[in-house]
């Protein structure tokens, strides 16, 4: 049949949690940018790391979005569907578009497997799926075949399907397999009969697609047209990593992480705890309170201080995050957010943490809170967190999330030298200050900062507590006039900060009847939304904030220029609050909170509605 | 470590300008007076000092202290100063505590803290009830004590700070008293030098919520026939003439008279470096019987979280080189687009 010229692929990989999808996933990704296509992944798996085998609950995958032009997200609905299971084609088939090619492992539809998916009959034959370009393959047992002459047990044998269908997969979408041969080579390279049964595998299964070509048409996705310069993929969580020893490097203090395991944060520690030869070190505490006060206590020492957590987590820390503020000490806090509340969706995606990062203190406890948008943004921003964060004294919350936290995309690499400037902290010793009249609280007089003077320095030991402190000279206070001067400081303090971040943009025209303020990752989804809207006509713009406390300050004034305001949200309802309350506004609110990223056809249906009137 | 011989501090030059503001008669005082005379001896400067605490009346201590001093949050002090040694070994860390905030609220930094065998001195005033927050049992309390809480004498059994610190994996475990200055400065000195966790538990008198609850064992006149000044290599005597001592029979300590039937060569003799011995010093607390031990109990040397992060720091290094960021951005699978 005929090769088919496409503008963008989504292919979706599902199976069963020990299938290896994440793997497989990632390969078909990886050999994509490289051949240069833009792209954005999804990885979606469930929270257990091996739920009981063909169960719905066991379903893990991986979504991939790659095209010739930019790409802002995974995708919606899939152009092709990998099943591997039963139940991975029950909870995977809605996403899949009408005509859609279903490639499934018909050696798993047996009728066990067919009932533990919840069908009432076998789906490969009721007629259910007429509606799609049904691909059978029956992959274990041509695996098994493909593999009769390499000395390995059959478990093993069985476990190389993955990449037998991955060889499916890029006959039919024109993959080069050389990349994935040679990570197959390197990855294996100790294990010679398992390196043998893979690439085995794999080339069995791009031969049997070839068998295929006069029953279905293969697909061709032309090189993007991007940016000149040097590409990588890189997922959120280690961009995080990554910005935060480029910060290190501009501020020229040693890095302290202080962390506790927990998803979907944890790969932040993994990825910094390699880097010792960067002067990083890495403490994984017994408990989240004793990541953020180690942290904390590092910060007090002179090190650019670092704790990840998620959600509950956050809430562990919080009275040691107050501690902070009131020190006025420097400090990152990133939260990677999970949905919630409790224990939530530990690997699913949310936006609710807002309120907590903005009020989930005691008291009058203001800090610095910045969003990154999208898996490379991750990188900019926990450079950005870490600058605030010593050039102003003060613990800076980063808020992630799961989806761009695990999600891939190619990032042109930057250049270090011109982009991500020298970090100017406060850090003093006595020949700085008049020491005889020196306090640790003195602050300058514009940004409201007081210095950093470290244990070690000589003449300029001081105490401090948490205890409210008198303003002049840093020592215990309950003076009534005192805790309202420092509480004003404190607050005022955090408001200077705007005074130090770029002023907010927008895309689109500065006036018109939609104004979209989103935050966070659900930037990729929005922007082509707008866009796509922007392209019919229609007077929509875009702000992205990324600078959440304090807000850039024209941010007020931007949005004066439009009839209306729409905020979308992965939650109930947190941003829009803070905006109406701050602009005195009546944006319109719209929510999902299903442990999903918003899907650009329901984000451009909300505008339209938004844009008629039809929605308040 | 910057040992400065030519260090030459008194006492004043560790007191800070801030009022001491301990109910008049506390312990405290007394433990304030030792620490910073212990402090001109141990051969470190003063800005290279640290003193951490948690909440409590123990924890207003650093704010008297003119070192680098840090009043956090309760329980978290040891969480806190690992974090600071972490970032820079070269610190004497002094953390602060008292038996609600090292064992209750803190309890879990505490034994973690421990088991790392971070550099670090924790010393913890055990007064046996909370008396910031006006008089609440505790978790060392005795059994059956009527305290705002407990008002029908509470049910809980308590903690041996000692038995506790041990089974952390201590490295270091010591006993003192307010009420013995010179006793309670030799001990800081000990532990300062040692490398590791140092945990010294201090008897400490509340004069307002729990007075004389360790009168028996702390005061001048009835300490000797309630306490043994444990000594390494000397045999464990106590009691104004000596008259009694500590024997081994089956596995078990007990108490003897010394004369007809035992002599002072039939009593234990202390090694503070036996970890079997140690582990039958800290049950003794359980026996209301037997004498209080004060002195080292135990200490081994073992190597330190802190050394060993600098040192894998330094082997990653050697292997390396320093981190050159641009390798790790264009390093792995890059493509050029043109």
């Amino acid at each position: 049949m005929s090769i088919i010229e496409l503008e963008s692929v989504v292919v979706r990989f599902s199976g069963d949690s020990g299938d290896g999808m994440q793997l497989t996933g990632s390969q078909f990704s990886n050999t994509s940018a490289m051949m240069g296509n833009d792209i954005a992944t999804f990885p979606d798996y469930p929270a257990e790391i091996r739920a009981p085998q063909g169960t719905i609950a066991g379903v893990s995958g991986y979504q991939i979005h790659f095209g010739s032009e930019e790409i802002f997200t995974p995708g919606d609905q899939s152009d092709m569907l990998v099943a591997f299971n039963p139940a991975a084609l029950k909870v995977n088939l809605k996403e899949l578009k009408k005509g859609g090619t279903l490639v499934v492992n018909s050696d798993a539809f047996t009728p066990k497997n067919i009932a533990k998916a919840l069908f009432e009959e076998n789906p490969l034959t009721d007629g259910s799926l007429d509606g799609f370009q049904l691909v059978e393959i029956p992959i274990d047992s041509q695996t098994l075949e493909a593999l009769k002459d390499i000395e390995l047990d059959t478990k093993s044998k069985k476990r190389c399907k993955n990449f037998y269908a991955l060889g499916v997969t890029y006959f039919f979408y024109h993959r080069d397999m050389t990349p994935t041969l040679e990570w197959i080579e390197k990855h294996f390279a100790d294990n010679p009969n398992l390196l043998a049964a893979n690439k085995a595998a794999m080339k069995a299964g791009a031969h049997f697609a070839e068998t295929l070509q006069t029953v279905v048409s293969t697909y061709k996705v032309s090189s993007a047209k991007v940016e000149q310069g040097v590409y990588r993929q890189i997922n959120g969580n280690t961009a995080t990593a990554w910005g935060f020893i480029a910060a290190s490097q501009a501020a020229k203090l040693p890095l302290f992480l202080g962390s506790y395991p927990i998803t979907p944060a944890s790969d932040i520690l993994h990825e910094l705890s390699k880097y010792k030869e960067f002067d990083v070190k890495t403490f994984q505490a017994e408990d989240e309170i004793a990541g953020v006060c180690s942290a904390i206590g590092a910060g007090i020492a002179g090190s650019l201080a670092i704790t990840t957590s998620s959600g509950p987590g956050i809430a562990l820390k919080g009275e040691a995050i107050g501690l902070a503020i009131s020190y006025e000490t420097p400090l990152v806090i990133v939260n990677v957010q999970r949905g919630g509340p409790s224990t939530g969706l530990p690997t699913k995606t949310e936006q609710s943490d807002l309120n907590q990062a903005l009020y989930g203190r005691n008291g009058d406890a203001p800090l610095v809170i910045v969003a990154a948008s999208r898996p490379h943004d991750c990188f900019d921003m926990a450079y950005e967190a870490s600058r605030l964060a010593l050039e102003h004294m003060t613990p800076v919350m980063l808020l992630t999330d799961g989806y761009i936290a695990n999600g891939t995309e190619p990032w042109k690499i930057p250049d270090i030298t011109k982009e991500f400037h020298t970090i100017k902290h406060k850090m003093i010793d006595a020949e700085d200050v008049d020491v005889e009249n020196w306090h640790w609280i003195a602050r300058d007089e514009q940004t409201h900062v007081r210095d950093w003077a470290i244990p070690g320095t000589p003449e300029l030991e001081h105490r401090i507590g948490g205890l409210e402190k008198d303003f002049v000279t840093g020592n215990v206070s309950y003076d009534p006039k005192n805790h309202q001067k420092m509480s004003n400081i404190r607050q005022a303090k955090i408001e200077k900060v705007s005074e130090n971040i770029p002023l907010q943009e927008i895309e689109g025209e500065k006036s018109g009847d939609l104004l979209v303020i989103s935050w966070g990752g659900t930037y990729g989804a929005v922007e082509v939304a707008v866009k796509a809207l922007q392209k019919k006509g229609e007077k929509i713009s875009l702000m992205q904030l990324r600078y959440i406390n304090p807000m850039p300050k024209n941010v007020g004034s931007l949005i004066k220029g439009f009839d209306k305001v729409i905020v979308p949200e992965l939650n109930m309802g947190q941003m829009v609050h803070l905006i109406n309350a701050k602009f005195g506004i009546n944006a319109i609110s719209y929510n999902k909170v299903e442990g999903l990223p918003f899907k650009i056809s329901e984000l451009k249906e909300a505008f339209r509605a938004a844009l008629k009137g039809e929605l308040s | 470590m910057s040992t400065h011989e030519t260090l030459e501090y008194t006492k004043k030059d560790f007191s800070s300008d801030q009022e001491v503001k301990w109910c008049p008669g506390c312990g405290d005082y007394a433990i304030l007076l030792a620490i910073q005379n212990a402090l001109t001896q141990i051969g470190r400067k003063r800005e290279d000092i640290v003193f951490v605490s948690g909440i409590g009346c123990s924890s207003r201590f650093p704010y008297y202290m003119n070192t680098y001093g840090y009043h956090t949050i309760h329980g978290r002090a040891p969480a806190i100063a690992s974090g600071m040694k972490t970032a820079n070994p070269n610190l004497s860390m002094w953390v602060i505590t008292g038996d609600g905030d090292a064992l209750s609220i803190g309890g879990n930094h505490l034994i973690h803290a421990i088991r790392r065998n971070m550099d670090m001195n924790i010393i913890l005033f055990n007064n046996e009830i909370y008396g910031l927050t006006k008089g609440q049992y505790s978790p060392t309390t005795k059994q059956g004590k009527i305290t705002k809480s407990t008002p029908y004498g509470s049910l809980d059994r308590p903690f041996s700070p000692l038995k506790l610190a041990l089974g952390a994996n201590a490295t270091f475990i010591a006993r003192s008293l307010d009420s013995d200055l010179k006793h309670m400065e030799a001990i800081m000195l000990e532990a300062e030098q040692h490398k590791g966790t140092s945990f010294i538990e201090l008897y400490q008198n509340c004069v307002i919520f729990n007075d004389g609850c360790h009168a028996e064992y702390t005061d001048k006149k009835s300490r000797s026939d309630h306490s043994i000044m444990l000594k390494h290599g000397e045999p464990m005597l106590f009691g104004g003439e000596h008259q009694k001592g500590i024997v081994l029979d089956h596995l078990e300590l007990k108490v003897v008279d010394i004369g007809e039937e035992y002599s002072e060569a039939d009593c234990l003799v202390h090694d503070r470096y036996n970890p079997m011995l140690a582990s039958l010093l800290v049950t003794m607390d359980e026996h209301p019987e037997m004498p209080k031990l004060y002195g080292v109990l135990y200490s081994i040397e073992d190597i330190t979280y802190n050394e060993q992060v600098c040192q894998q720091i330094a082997a990653v290094k050697a292997k390396k080189g320093a981190g050159d960021l641009n390798k790790l951005l264009f390093g792995g699978d890059t493509w050029q687009v043109s």
